[in-house]
């Protein structure tokens, strides 16, 4: 009797690694009916692709958008690792072209579909008394940018290096840190750690009005900011990817993007 | 061991009497202790296989890893030095001492070990921020702590000082408190007492200690990364360089990445051997399992 209970405790034991395999086979077969598209998208994007990929995921039943926000340069090199995804929404021509150049887009899908103006930032109480963007070469501001490669930080030495040498040597004088993305930079200056920032129009959104203030930047020095979308060339959902570009594109895409502070792209 | 013996045992475990049902579950066990090992094993290798492979060089002009070099290694000696400046005085006073809410004090400093080191650097910044409980009346001197080096050594003390803590407390409750009475008799100042009786009896755990503290505070990088920002020379130590070239240069990420094991891989070793491992019972180990 005993003997007879201890094998069938066995046989039950040696039983449990099957009966999770099936377990693990079966959640997986129910979830083939829903299409998952990964959209990799800069992080200025962050408000206005969570909308659209809500209004999309509404329009198309059985399909769920996982959306990954960073700065456009991280993206770009976790895409030429071989991260899978399937949409590519950059905020510059330079990170698209990195992965044209690599493969892992096919040349000619790329299309613009929005554009930005680039600001100064200060803290709400601005500490340093900031009132032009010629004072961020003034000595003792403590002045935040993105890391070289993201694309606001290109947009920012474009518009630096049109600016007079002393200038120039001052502004990065003045710099205590450099982020991964622009919604770092924001955050930065949101908790007042820094004085000063350069960032996208569309960073100062409605959640930041009363923590941020915004200094613009001379409409004949400012820089516009061309972003780019592009379904990737090894993605497993092409007809989803292409859908989700177009829906972009759409009217309807269009004006969730203009109410997050986007222009439509450059002609 | 010596090979015939271990060949002997292992004949004889084949010929112990074993059930079907033992043989299975055992081979089924060192299958999943294969996999776990060839895990672990698996990243190292090729991490140091794609940082050997990789082709091209690093640009002359590109200071990045030296600065980052000299900048980790300069802001962890800080904070080692901090740690054994305070950090024995305050394992000494929980080893010994008589105080209300010692054991309170006693998890809190321990805390930072499990504390998911970006929520460190929150907390850094909420109490050493320019609009933080201390920082701000010093923001108001003109004294900023945030996006210095100085922020680096903070966030890698607070990061790293338990490990020594834990290791000088746990030490010094065990020195036998009879040493110090015979001492006391004797009429030796506490200083006495402690730098020629508790001192030469714990300072193996102690060095032992601080290298694992110095090991972690080499590591440190959620909290750096939020409370000390991302500079290069400033605040840009080699793990933060490590992720910040990704976007921009491998070759630069991969040369950081295996200098940090490398320091950390002796760092290990170090304290192993200081805590008097057996390193020959350990290659018996490992030659018995491969």
């Amino acid at each position: 009797m005993n003997k007879h209970k201890l094998t069938a405790q066995l046989k039950s034991d040696r039983a449990w690694p099957l009966l999770l395999i099936l377990a693990l086979a079966a959640c997986h077969g129910g979830q083939v009916k829903t299409q998952e598209i990964t959209v990799f998208a800069a992080a200025s994007l962050t408000g206005a692709f969570s909308e659209i990929a809500a209004v999309f995921e509404a329009e198309n039943e059985g399909v769920r958008v996982l959306l990954n926000f960073a700065g456009s340069s991280q993206l770009a090199a976790q895409l030429t690792e071989g991260v899978p995804a399937d949409v590519f929404a950059s905020a510059n021509a330079t990170q698209i072209d990195t992965l044209i150049a690599a493969g892992w887009i096919d040349p000619g899908m790329e299309i613009p579909f929005a554009a930005n103006r680039l600001t100064v930032i200060v803290p709400a109480d601005n500490p340093a008394g900031i009132t032009a963007f010629e004072d961020l070469a003034r000595p003792g501001i403590a002045l935040v940018l993105a890391v070289e490669g993201v694309p606001v930080r290109e947009y920012t030495d474009e518009i630096v290096a049109g600016m007079p040498p002393g200038f120039r040597d001052g502004f990065y004088a003045n710099l205590v840190s450099e982020e991964s993305n622009v919604r770092q930079v924001v955050a930065k200056i949101a908790l007042g750690e820094a004085d000063a920032a350069v960032v996208y129009d569309s960073d100062v959104t409605q959640d930041l009005t009363g923590q941020v203030h915004r200094i613009p930047i001379p409409e004949e020095r400012n820089v516009t900011a061309a972003y780019l979308i592009a379904p990737l060339a090894a993605s497993r959902h092409r007809t989803q990817a292409q859908a989700f570009v177009d829906f972009a594109l759409s009217p309807a895409g269009q004006t969730i993007l203009a109410r997050w502070g986007f222009s439509p792209p450059p002609e | 061991m010596d090979v015939r013996t271990r060949t002997r045992s292992r004949y004889s475990r084949r010929f112990w009497p074993a059930s079907r049902g033992d043989r299975a579950l055992g081979l089924s066990a060192a299958v999943l202790a294969v996999l776990l090992a060839v895990f672990f094993i698996l990243p190292f290798v090729a991490l140091v296989w794609r940082a050997l492979t990789l082709e091209g060089q690093v640009a002359a002009g590109d200071l990045s890893i030296v600065s980052a070099v000299v900048l980790s290694l300069g802001t962890t000696a800080a904070a080692a030095a901090l740690i054994v400046l305070l950090g024995t005085p305050l394992a000494y006073f929980l080893a010994r001492g008589r105080f209300p809410f010692k054991r309170a004090l006693s998890v809190l400093v321990e805390l930072p070990i499990v504390m998911p080191p970006v929520v460190a650097g929150l907390a850094l910044l909420s109490a050493f921020g320019r609009r933080g409980l201390v920082g701000m009346p010093l923001a108001e001197l003109g004294f900023t702590i945030p996006f210095t080096t100085l922020a680096v050594v903070l966030a890698q003390v607070f990061v790293s000082a338990p490990f020594y803590i834990r290791a000088a407390q746990s030490r010094f409750e065990t020195v036998p408190r009879e040493y110090e009475d015979a001492a006391a008799v004797d009429g030796a100042s506490r200083w006495a007492i402690f730098r020629l009786v508790i001192l030469p009896q714990s300072s193996r755990a102690l060095v032992g200690g601080l290298i694992l503290s110095w090991a972690r505070a080499l590591g440190e990088f959620g909290a750096t990364l939020l409370f000390a920002g991302n500079l290069q020379g400033r605040t840009q130590t080699m793990p933060l360089l490590v992720y910040g070239a990704l976007e921009r240069d491998l070759r630069i990420t991969f040369i950081t990445a295996l200098i940090l094991l490398g320091l950390a891989a002796a760092a290990f070793l170090l304290t192993r051997w200081l805590s008097g491992a057996d390193i020959d019972e350990d290659g018996d180990f490992s030659a018995g399992s491969g």
